[in-house]
């Protein structure tokens, strides 16, 4: 196990990179503690492939130093890192059974078969594969050959982190809750490190202590799922998290107050820590109310999504929509409607950057 | 899911005509042949299975069977490990890799007598390349048209030189289908190269090598231009593979009794050893 | 890495040294070919390549070659498209002992049918013609086109062709506008498949043409058979034969690996 530290690591698939735009990944510098559990969140090009890459060795960045417990492990070879990975489709070895797979990372560290026998049967029983030990690999399930690769990384005693290159692509719908469960679940037990890239919330957000949301190359939150969900540090972020995602609505700054379509509305964000850029202001769904006077505008469409209602609300003068969350059993509004965004947890962005709150 | 639609039969009917036509009427020509006998003057008499008892006693046609399984089975023995290892070798992707593959085919596209004709000249023993090469430079005694065992290396050589190609494109085309995922798993688990070609490479070879091994048997063992042209079956008669044998008799002789029961044994061994092949090979996909 | 390359390196030497005597060959005279070995042509000279270009029976060779092997490519294709299309949507009585049999005429030596050839297209009075070899490549070339087509065609989803339907196009118009542009890589690939078996083989388009048809290639074996042993006249005929192939290679580079990679050759 290992603590993971990147300095300033930055990654451009071209040979000579002159702009930022050249960088595949921008500058990366994080820290991450031992045993965690960490989630790559972000659409597909963000750079989290990437980052993964570099983490496993199977990439050598540009620039920056990767650290394992101190140690710079830049330039080392996927096998002298000591770690595993499981990607998007399952990677097992045909010709051999799920023991013989599963022995395989063992035997050729040269590892005694005693050992090799306890622990096959150890990982075995903890992902379930004990009943197919001796069944040839190739045809299994995929994800029972998911769970083979994972094995493959659990099997060995020395990986510092174990990395999950979005494990369940390939996976049937009603099996996906199942596998991300027991990968919760053998985290807690075996206790590694584990870096999980995903570009569906739901898995990050379930699996992850922390979560990463990367998007343009750049790491833009690092946060728990609940600090993310609340304060999302970037519009982005805002906007991705959530279902539906935050409200994002341009806003101008007159007269010492935020307005948005010439309506005065309260934040909890600093007006005094605004440059000069664009303005928006961040509501989620959830923090938005029906009032007799606020925000003017009419409803557009209502959603049912089961146990509660969305509806969407057209702005008088702007060119946009709120979402709205009505819980189930309230009333559900018509035609010509107000709102009001709950100010606490209304925020103001500058440019996609939060801007800090008001002290105190 | 395939719809059930006896229309279909419109579809195939053009191809069921001109195949039929090519392979049914000769066929049966044939089979009318190996069963009668003639004196000349189109008068036949039944023969009964005389002629097959004839053609599968014959010491000639022993012969020329036994040739013919030794070319096969070394040509076999050659071409496969080595356009294997070649396609190993390739590099997966890059701007040489075109290049490689369009000169590796060019021997495919030669007509095949030009290839007899071609090798007929390099191994000429005073004046052709490898002929001068190996008897001026090298001393060896080295001439096709009076030692059997030259003729056999060289038309081994020839064949090599002809058809490796068909098993390197084949075996590399299963090669690049390989996701990188494999390789990068190979080398986190720390496996040696020999493990990732027995484990990772060749299992996933296997479609695309049999289909190489079993075409490499069935053109092989069906030869006959490019010896014919190289050394006409000689000398004397030592590199009279089936083909050559059977031609000889059938428009040469014009032998139709022996030629048609000779023609049918043929083909019913091709076919046989071809179903034999096939169904060794992919067994193990019926599991 | 650079030791690994060596191996497809000396293969390719290999595979380019008689193809370079051959070349080189075309360019010396008789005499120089037979006064003794030079590794390249001591005295250059476009006589060889001139003889072929002005002698008819020669020309002639190459322009039958072409002309069969083009309309066998035609035909063979356009007869397997529709039952390629027949084997791959549709279930019908005896569709796969069809298949098998077709399959088996490519395993068919062509020594066998030599002379039931040459009986046959005597007896419908088509020995000497163009249509002739045309169609007797037919027997190994229409079952290989079928073969590549109908995995070509199994990667088009059917919903296409039910779409097309729904949207009313008729057969025809569906096959010809919608579906055939789909599978442009698999009809390349058959075509280029049925040019080179029908352009190399040699016995059957012998057996079946006289002077008429004459293909390049009984040319040339009349040639290396006769008393006027002429090396060089005959080394710069086979280096022409060689030009059609390199032409046909180089416009389908970008297929073959996708072509051999269906297997299906």
């Amino acid at each position: 196990m290992a603590r993971i530290t990147l300095n300033n690591i930055r990654h451009s698939y071209l040979a000579n990179p002159k702009s930022d735009d050249d960088y595949a990944l921008q500058r990366v510098h994080l820290d991450w503690d031992d045993g965690g559990a960490y989630a790559l969140l972000g659409p597909s090009g963000c750079g989290k492939t990437t980052l993964l890459n570099i983490i496993s060795g199977l990439l050598i960045p540009s620039e920056g130093q990767l650290l394992f417990d101190d140690r710079d492990v830049t330039a080392l070879e996927p096998d002298e890192r000591n770690i595993a990975q499981v990607f998007q489709f399952p990677v097992i070895y045909d010709t051999m059974t799920v023991r013989e797979n599963l022995s395989f990372p063992l035997r050729n560290r040269g590892v005694d078969e005693e050992t090799i026998a306890t622990r096959v049967a150890e990982i075995a029983a903890m992902l379930e594969l004990d009943s197919m030990l001796d069944k040839k690999a190739a045809g299994l399930t995929p994800d029972n050959k998911q769970k083979i690769s994972l094995g493959r990384g659990l099997v060995r005693d020395d990986v510092n982190v174990i990395m999950f290159d979005e494990p369940l692509t390939v996976i049937d719908p009603h099996l996906k809750w199942k596998l991300r469960s027991k990968l919760k679940e053998l985290h807690q037990k075996v206790n590694r490190t584990m870096i999980y890239v995903t570009h569906d919330q739901t898995e990050a957000l379930t699996f992850a202590d922390q979560v990463v949301v990367m998007n343009f190359g750049q790491v833009l939150q690092v946060g728990t799922p609940v600090e993310l969900f609340e304060r999302p540090t970037h519009t982005f972020v805002g906007h991705f998290i959530g279902s539906p995602g935050m409200n994002v609505l341009p806003a101008s700054v007159v007269a010492g107050s935020v307005q948005i379509a010439g309506h005065t509305v309260d934040t909890a964000s600093d007006i005094a820590n605004l440059k000069q850029g664009t303005v928006e202001v961040g509501v989620r769904p959830e923090f938005v109310r029906f009032t007799d006077s606020g925000i003017p505008g009419a409803v557009e469409t209502v959603m049912d999504v089961g146990r509660h209602t969305v509806v969407k609300v057209k702005l008088d003068g702007l060119d946009h929509s709120v979402n709205v969350i009505v819980d189930e059993g309230d009333d559900l509004p018509e035609g010509n409607v107000h709102l009001q965004f709950e100010p606490a947890q209304t925020r103001l962005y500058e440019d996609g950057w939060i801007v800090a709150e008001t002290q105190g | 899911m395939k719809t059930s639609n006896p229309r279909a039969w419109f579809l195939v009917l053009p191809v069921i005509c001109l195949v039929a036509f090519n392979a049914l009427i000769p066929l049966m020509t044939v089979v009318n042949y190996s069963v009668q006998e003639t004196f000349g003057n189109n008068v036949f008499f039944w023969h009964g299975i005389g002629w097959f008892q004839d053609v599968l006693g014959s010491e000639r046609f022993h012969a020329a069977l036994g040739r013919q399984f030794l070319f096969t089975g070394i040509i076999l023995a050659i071409e496969v490990p080595l356009g294997v290892a070649i396609a190993l070798a390739m590099p997966r992707s890059g701007p040489w890799v075109p290049v490689c593959l369009i000169l590796m085919a060019m021997p495919l596209l030669i007509p095949w007598n030009v290839v007899g004709a071609m090798w007929n000249i390099f191994t000429l023993p005073d004046i052709g390349l490898m002929g001068y090469t190996l008897n001026s430079v090298l001393g060896i005694d080295y001439n096709m048209t009076q030692s059997p065992l030259a003729a056999w290396i060289t038309i081994v050589a020839m064949d090599v030189w002809h058809w490796t190609s068909l098993v390197v494109l084949l075996a590399y085309a299963g090669l690049v289908s390989i996701p990188d995922a494999y390789y990068q798993a190979a080398k986190i688990d720390g496996a040696s190269k020999f493990a990732v070609f027995r484990h990772i490479q060749l299992p996933k070879m296997k479609k695309v090598l049999t289909i190489a091994i079993l075409l490499r048997f069935m053109d092989s063992f069906m030869i006959y231009t490019e010896p014919f042209v190289l050394t006409g079956g000689g000398p004397g008669n030592s590199t009279t593979l089936l083909s050559i044998d059977l031609v000889k008799v059938a428009l040469g002789q014009f032998d139709l009794g022996p030629a048609a029961a000779m023609s049918l044994i043929y083909f019913a061994i091709t076919l046989l050893v071809s179903w034999a092949f096939y169904t060794a090979m992919t067994k193990d996909d019926q599991n | 890495m650079k030791l690994r390359s060596l191996a497809p390196i000396l293969y390719i030497v290999f595979l380019m040294l008689p193809i370079y005597w051959l070349v080189s060959m075309s360019f010396k005279t008789t005499n120089e070919i037979l006064a003794g070995f030079s590794l390249f042509p001591q005295e250059f000279t476009l006589e060889n390549y001139a003889a072929i270009f002005t002698d008819p029976t020669w020309y002639w060779g190459y322009i039958n070659s072409t002309i069969y092997v083009t309309i066998n490519t035609i035909i063979s294709v356009s007869v397997a498209l529709p039952a390629a299309y027949a084997f791959s949507r549709y279930r019908f009585m005896g569709d796969k002992h069809l298949f098998f049999w077709l399959l088996t005429n490519r395993m068919a030596p062509p020594a066998v049918f030599a002379l039931p050839f040459f009986q046959l297209y005597s007896a419908v009075g088509l020995f000497d013609t163009h249509i002739a070899v045309a169609l007797a490549h037919c027997l190994f070339n229409i079952p290989l086109a079928v073969w590549i087509l109908e995995g070509f065609m199994s990667g088009v989803p059917k919903e296409l062709d039910e779409t097309a339907y729904v949207d009313g196009y008729s057969f025809r118009r569906f096959f010809f506008r919608i579906f055939m542009p789909n599978i442009k890589a698999g009809i390349g690939v058959a075509a280029f498949f049925c040019f080179m078996f029908s352009w190399v083989e040699l016995l059957l388009a012998k057996t079946l043409t006289a002077v008429d048809a004459k293909p390049i290639a009984a040319t040339m074996t009349k040639t290396a058979s006769s008393a006027g042993y002429e090396l060089g006249l005959l080394a710069a005929a086979g280096c022409l034969t060689i030009i059609p192939g390199a032409i046909v290679i180089y416009f389908v580079r970008n297929h073959i690996a996708k072509g051999f990679a269906l297997g299906r050759v």
